[in-house]
């Protein structure tokens, strides 16, 4: 039987499973049959698939309407939903929405500034940052209060969780927020894309230091790339630092997207021993069909299946 | 102080375009200060005027005073004995936003164009260099973030911290701006209230700032009741 905030992702983790989950970018289109493709490439090889909110400030599908077509694949989603577009009555009331329809995964998080996307000239709202966003939504399903601190009609329950970037500055302040992060609800911790090992082996030991592992589920993000433009792309932007020998493996590789594979398996390889991780969280936007080849080849299936989704099962 | 900077001259004169006669007015405050709307500015806004018409073979006339604070009426009224301010047909503002919207109440049967572009609270860093420091939300936060302002000086006006983008103390939307957490962060360490960081700060009630529509205080120890009629 299911109760209302438990997913699939949940009960995996809870059950002491490493997890894995990919992600799905919803399309720059209302094409469900997009959505579909993609949730079908990734059904029964992760546990959860992240549904982006707009993305890099591209606008695309809408991450709840995405995240409910992928759950009728019998994909369970992971609702990304940013503070960048809208203020707390529109946020409360998309999780509302999600819950309505059986999303239960919500990741709070920050989302790209405006001007990295498609439509630089949007106000940026910041009504709420992640904190304040992920402690609102915790006291919906907690206290059953919205933020305004009126009552909801009918209990809601979500498995919040928010992202990290391991090498973001200054070290200590970062930590420092994220410890607020899980003060203020979040369960799980997907990190940016790791290349650099060894400085995230050390940003995982001042994690152990502080017993944020023991608080959330820590859960290290990888990036598949496919071509070396892809690469050097993912380089460029601030707070990714991926190591000169990863980039030149990439340059020296023949076929590229074969290299690519074989980078993130090595990190997937490497990351899976340093103590406190709780699974992995493979990023292979645009490439969604590598993602059953990384699992079986990361020793990842068959994947316990607790939960399936509830558009799944038809409720 | 106030800073503005000055339209681009091919807007200005758009939107003075076909006025007989204009009446140049700066500002001798905040924007004078920022080198935008003063004296010096309009004079030589208005010889451009006065050149451009002549080109045009047009005979505008142009008149070029000073209001000491154009966000104040007793100064506004000084202007009605200003050469050619009665006769003009275009009031081009060199004040602030509020400058120009005063004026407006001043003259309410004149054109009354800006040629400002009013940017932002700010200081003044280098000659010519002027930064923004508070966004006016009524409702400060100093106190808590070491004097640092996270509204104005943040890209993402966060909170609790700086978002994944803070890199080297620089601002990942442009290496120009220092990350506001960066400094909040470097500052309280230095005056020894690093433990005003691990505070929960609350959503914000954003009332004060803008969101409440626009904004008035009264002072009741100072007001006229009369004079509390707001347009």
């Amino acid at each position: 039987m299911s109760e209302a905030g438990y997913t699939n992702l949940r009960r995996v983790l809870e059950n002491g499973h490493f997890s894995f989950t990919a992600e799905i970018g919803p399309p720059m289109s209302g094409s469900a049959e997009n959505v579909r493709e993609k949730a079908r490439k990734l059904k029964g090889y992760a546990d959860a698939a992240n549904i982006t909110d707009n993305q890099t400030a591209i606008v695309r599908m809408s991450s709840i309407a995405a995240g409910y077509i992928a759950s009728c694949e019998g994909v369970e989603p992971v609702i990304q939903m940013t503070c960048r577009d809208r203020n707390r009555i529109a946020l409360q009331s998309d999780l509302l929405g999600a819950y309505s329809l059986g999303l239960r995964n919500v990741l709070i998080l920050s989302g790209d500034h405006q001007s990295f996307g498609n439509h630089q000239a949007s106000k940026n709202v910041y009504d709420v940052d992640s904190v304040q966003f992920l402690d609102g939504a915790r006291r919906m399903a907690r206290e059953g209060v919205f933020m305004g601190g009126s009552k909801l009609k009918d209990p809601v329950d979500f498995f919040l969780g928010t992202t990290a970037n391991p090498f973001a500055d200054p070290e200590e302040l970062q930590l420092i927020r994220l410890e607020k992060k899980i003060r203020a609800g979040a369960k799980f911790v997907q990190t940016q894309g790791i290349y650099d090992v060894e400085k995230f082996r050390r940003w995982m030991k001042l994690v152990r230091e502080r017993g944020i592992h023991e608080r959330a589920y820590i859960i290290a993000g990888v990036v598949v790339n496919k071509t070396q433009k892809s690469i050097e792309m993912t380089a460029v932007v601030p707070g990714m630092d991926i190591p000169e020998h990863i980039i030149g493996r990439m340059r020296a590789a023949e076929k590229k997207d074969e290299e690519g594979v074989n980078i993130a398996l090595d990190l997937i390889g490497e990351i899976r021993t340093i103590e406190g991780i709780a699974g992995v969280h493979v990023m292979a936007i645009g490439w969604e069909s590598i993602v059953a080849t990384i699992a079986e080849r990361a020793g990842m299936l068959p994947r316990p299946v607790f939960e399936r989704p509830c558009a799944f099962r038809g409720e | 102080m106030i800073v503005a900077e000055q339209k681009k001259m091919d807007e200005i004169l758009r939107s003075i375009r076909g006025y007989r006669s204009v009446a140049v007015v700066a500002c001798g405050t905040c924007v004078a200060v920022s080198m935008s709307g003063g004296e010096k500015e309009a004079l030589k806004i208005a010889s451009i005027i006065r050149h451009r018409a002549k080109l045009d073979g047009l005979d505008t006339r142009v008149t070029v005073t000073s209001a000491i604070r154009q966000c104040d009426m007793e100064f506004l009224d000084e202007l009605d004995d200003a050469p050619g301010m009665v006769d003009s047909d275009c009031v081009l503002s060199l004040g602030c936003g509020a400058g120009v919207q005063f004026m407006v109440e001043k003259y309410p049967y004149k054109v009354v164009v800006p040629g400002l572009n009013t940017t932002f609270l700010g200081v003044n860093r280098a000659p010519g260099y002027w930064t923004e420091m508070c966004q006016g939300c009524g409702n400060c936060v100093l106190e808590r973030t070491g004097g640092i302002c996270p509204v104005s000086r943040c890209c993402k006006s966060h909170f609790n911290g700086p978002c994944g983008g803070s890199s080297g103390g620089k601002c990942e939307i442009d290496p120009d701006i220092g990350c506001a957490w960066q400094m909040i962060y470097d500052r309280l360490k230095r005056i020894g209230q690093e433990d005003r960081l691990l505070d929960i700060n609350e959503a914000r009630d954003w009332r004060t700032s803008r969101d409440g529509g626009p904004r008035g205080h009264i002072r009741a120890d100072i007001v006229v009741a009369e004079d509390t009629q707001r347009e």
